[in-house]
């Protein structure tokens, strides 16, 4: 917890306080951010990696706190997506329901946490390694099921010509209004689950991580407790899915692919799994790598960078960028120290 | 002091998020972009599509209208997905008003969806060569100067049955929209001519265990028509001749290219005979193809003979610049003239004349080929017949064309 601000501080704070410092910049900073920059940097790098952070962050919610690495959150974020092409209009002539977004967006939330639950129900009795090849194989499994199937998934080609919607007065796909749409939403979702883990259940989940055995002699119910920890990281990995299909306008089986699930995983790492914050540090990291890597060393070994980058950050710190900082930061203060006045 | 540094942190990540949005081009060079498949499963193939562009580009030294052409590169792993997210970059980000690109079917649907949100960039296909890129719903400024998978298989299928004698064939494709239009491009003229098609089977690319599928076509067809492209056709294939098939093959324009043609094994005895259609042939005796695959080997790295994703690539990034010498370079009024020019663009390419239609289509040359045994023993194709200025309906009236239905898994059927 070592960017954790102000946790636990005096009893007697009030909530400006209680916020932090570091929280409240941040919080200006990306506020501010739309008027400093264009309008691709404003989705495809700001509204991109907030996305891509939703759904590190519901990794690192069951990774972090529950100990369950799950390789299928993007899985999850998809059945949403679909979700929102099935119910609500595409011009892929195939189903297109027609449903009103404001039916639709929660619908399909809610079918991606119940799937994220189904997933964790299925999952929850395995440990460590084994999680991670359970969820993997339901990812790819998914996967292939949404390549080959066509009532549903409408195959290789998928769905396309999906508009994200236009209330109160607002085209929520034009650029400042999206990445407001999608701070919003990591704001929510990265405040839930700052709260989530100090409230019982977060304790109780962690307490379940740690010694799982203990917690049921105790009387806790072991298996409902990961399974709603699943819930909760579904509606997260949901909401960013309905986002990612507003962003793309499209969704197809390679927005689900092994690589895209795999992207989550190393977003996560990168980031650091002792906080929040990590996830989207991660994808920030990582999104400014896929989108500027090939301006650096040309088209044909720019992955080859990419894959440099992560190692290294890795080896230098097996903690991610958030490990990073928490090595930099007692220099900085004995730095501090010595030029003090 | 927890707080200044916090503030710097915060002020640092700003800062970074921000500035690198300052790339201007001077007034005296022109952006193009170059969109391929630069990672994924055909990253082979669009090294190669960026070798034809180079070829182009190399022909006029990079320079058009006393200007010089930059290339900035975009790349995709074959999904639509990544296509747009390349094309997003190189057009909001690098700022290019010309875009070359993609290399495969579903990119290019994709792609003209984004080029309809882009009035004032224009786009040129790079290989792509689904149908409905063009036929149904196209974009005001998506070029394609190349021909579409359909039209690739001019002539094939009445080959097939009047020269070849088959009556019966089973057909094999991967399942995407370039395969469909494929093999609607095959059976348009082989079920007209009066053959059947009992059975057809869709595999999803990469699929390594083809026995399900073998095991699936009929044991009474006289041939089976394959459009797989790459490590899929080789694996199919092997797996087809190991597990004691014997029909004769009739290939996909990307089945028996270069990439499968120079594939160890037993392979070569299967695909001796073969009949084939597409964008080239290697064998082409035409003094312009000649001039264009000895410029075409100077690039590193190239294949004996150029692929289809090189000639496609070359065909319209020469059109790319043959336009913007027309008009002087000029895309400062939002590439209005170009597009003006471009739509009247007709030009000699090494494979012939090529021009466009009113959904800004190519019209060009294909031809039909036979893969032979070469001189020093490698597979060829030889060329057997050029069928000249195919268009996009194949040389049925549009309004009959469209009612045959956008190309599909069951479109067309003649079992």
């Amino acid at each position: 917890m070592s960017l954790t601000v102000a946790v636990g501080a005096a009893p007697r704070q009030n909530w400006l306080e209680k916020l932090g410092a570091g929280h409240i910049i941040l919080a200006v900073a990306l506020v501010l951010y739309p008027l400093v920059a264009s309008d691709f940097f404003l989705t495809q790098i700001g509204g991109y990696s907030l996305i891509f952070g939703m759904l590190a962050l519901s990794l690192m919610m069951l990774a972090g706190y529950g100990g369950m690495v799950s390789l299928a959150q993007i899985t999850v974020a998809g059945i949403a997506a679909y979700a929102i092409a099935i119910l609500g209009e595409n011009n892929s002539n195939v189903l297109g329901l027609g449903w009103p977004w404001w039916i639709a967006a929660p619908f399909a939330i809610l079918a991606a946490a119940v799937a994220s639950a189904l997933i964790g129900w299925i999952s929850v009795r395995t440990e460590g390694i084994y999680t991670i090849m359970i969820t993997l194989a339901i990812a790819t499994a998914t996967f292939y099921f949404a390549q080959q199937n066509y009532a549903i998934f409408n195959g290789h080609s998928g769905y396309a010509g999906i508009r994200a919607p236009v209330f109160w007065g607002v085209n929520w796909r034009d650029p400042k209004a999206f990445y407001y749409l999608c701070l919003g939403s990591a704001v929510l979702s990265y405040a839930g689950i700052l709260y989530g883990a100090r409230s019982t259940f977060g304790m109780t989940v962690q307490a379940i991580r740690d010694n799982p055995r203990r917690m049921r002699a105790l009387g806790y119910h072991v298996t409902a407790h990961k399974v709603f920890a699943w819930f909760l990281a579904g509606i997260i990995a949901g909401v960013a899915g309905v986002l990612l299909v507003w962003f793309n306008g499209r969704v197809s089986p390679g927005t689900i692919g092994v690589d895209a699930a795999i992207d989550v995983l190393i977003i996560a790492v990168i980031g650091g799994l002792r906080h929040p914050i990590g996830p989207f540090l991660g994808a920030l990291v990582v999104v400014l790598m896929q989108t500027f890597a090939i301006d650096l060393v040309g088209a044909e070994r720019f992955n080859a960078l990419i894959g440099l980058v992560f190692l290294v950050i890795v080896f230098i710190s097996p903690d991610g960028i958030l490990g990073l900082w928490g090595r930099i930061r007692p220099q900085l203060a004995q730095e501090s120290l010595r030029s003090g006045p | 002091m927890r707080i200044h540094r916090r503030t710097l942190l915060a002020l640092a990540l700003a800062t970074g998020l921000t500035a690198p949005s300052l790339a201007l081009a001077a007034d005296d060079t022109i952006k193009i972009g170059l969109l391929a498949t630069f990672e994924g499963p055909f990253t082979v193939l669009g090294e190669d599509g960026e070798r034809g562009a180079k070829t182009a580009l190399d022909e006029v030294s990079g320079m058009v209208a006393g200007k010089k052409i930059e290339i900035v590169k975009g790349s995709s792993d074959a999904s639509p997905d990544s296509a747009v997210r390349a094309a997003r970059k190189l057009v909001e980000q690098d700022g290019v008003k010309v875009l070359v690109g993609p290399l495969s079917g579903d990119e290019g649907l994709a792609v003209k969806d984004y080029a309809k949100t882009q009035p004032t960039v224009t786009f040129i296909n790079g290989t792509s060569a689904a149908q409905d890129t063009t036929l149904r719903n196209p974009a005001e400024n998506f070029f394609r100067f190349s021909t579409d998978g359909a039209q690739w298989m001019a002539g094939l299928g009445t080959y097939a049955f009047n020269d070849k004698g088959y009556k019966r064939v089973a057909t094999v494709a991967e399942d995407y929209s370039f395969p469909y239009t494929q093999v609607f491009g095959f059976m348009a003229e082989f079920c007209k001519a009066g053959g059947k098609v009992p059975s057809k089977s869709w595999v999803p690319i990469g699929n390594k265990d083809f026995s399900s599928v073998i095991a699936a076509i009929p044991d009474d067809v006289d041939a089976i028509y394959v459009a797989l492209g790459g490590a899929d056709a080789v694996n199919f294939l092997t797996q087809y001749q190991q597990g004691g098939g014997a029909a004769p093959l009739i290939g996909g324009s990307i089945t028996v290219d270069q990439t499968v043609l120079t594939s160890k094994g037993k392979l070569r005895d299967v695909l001796v005979g073969t009949p084939s259609a597409g964008p080239t042939a290697d064998t082409n005796d035409a003094p312009s193809w000649k001039t264009f695959v000895e410029a075409y080997k100077k690039q590193p790295g190239a294949f004996p003979s150029p692929s289809l994703f090189a000639h496609g690539y070359y065909v319209n990034m020469k059109a790319t610049l043959l336009g913007l010498e027309q008009v002087g370079g000029d895309v400062a009024d939002g590439g209005a003239k170009l597009r003006d020019a471009l739509s009247k663009l007709s030009f000699d390419t090494p494979t012939g004349k090529v021009s466009l239609d009113k959904n800004r289509n190519a019209i060009a040359d294909i031809y039909l080929t036979e893969v032979t045994e070469g001189p020093d023993g490698n597979l060829l194709n030889k060329l057997v017949k050029v069928v000249s200025q195919v268009n996009q309906t194949l040389g049925i009236p549009e309004d009959e064309f469209t009612k045959l239905g956008a190309v599909s898994r069951d479109n067309p059927s003649c079992p």
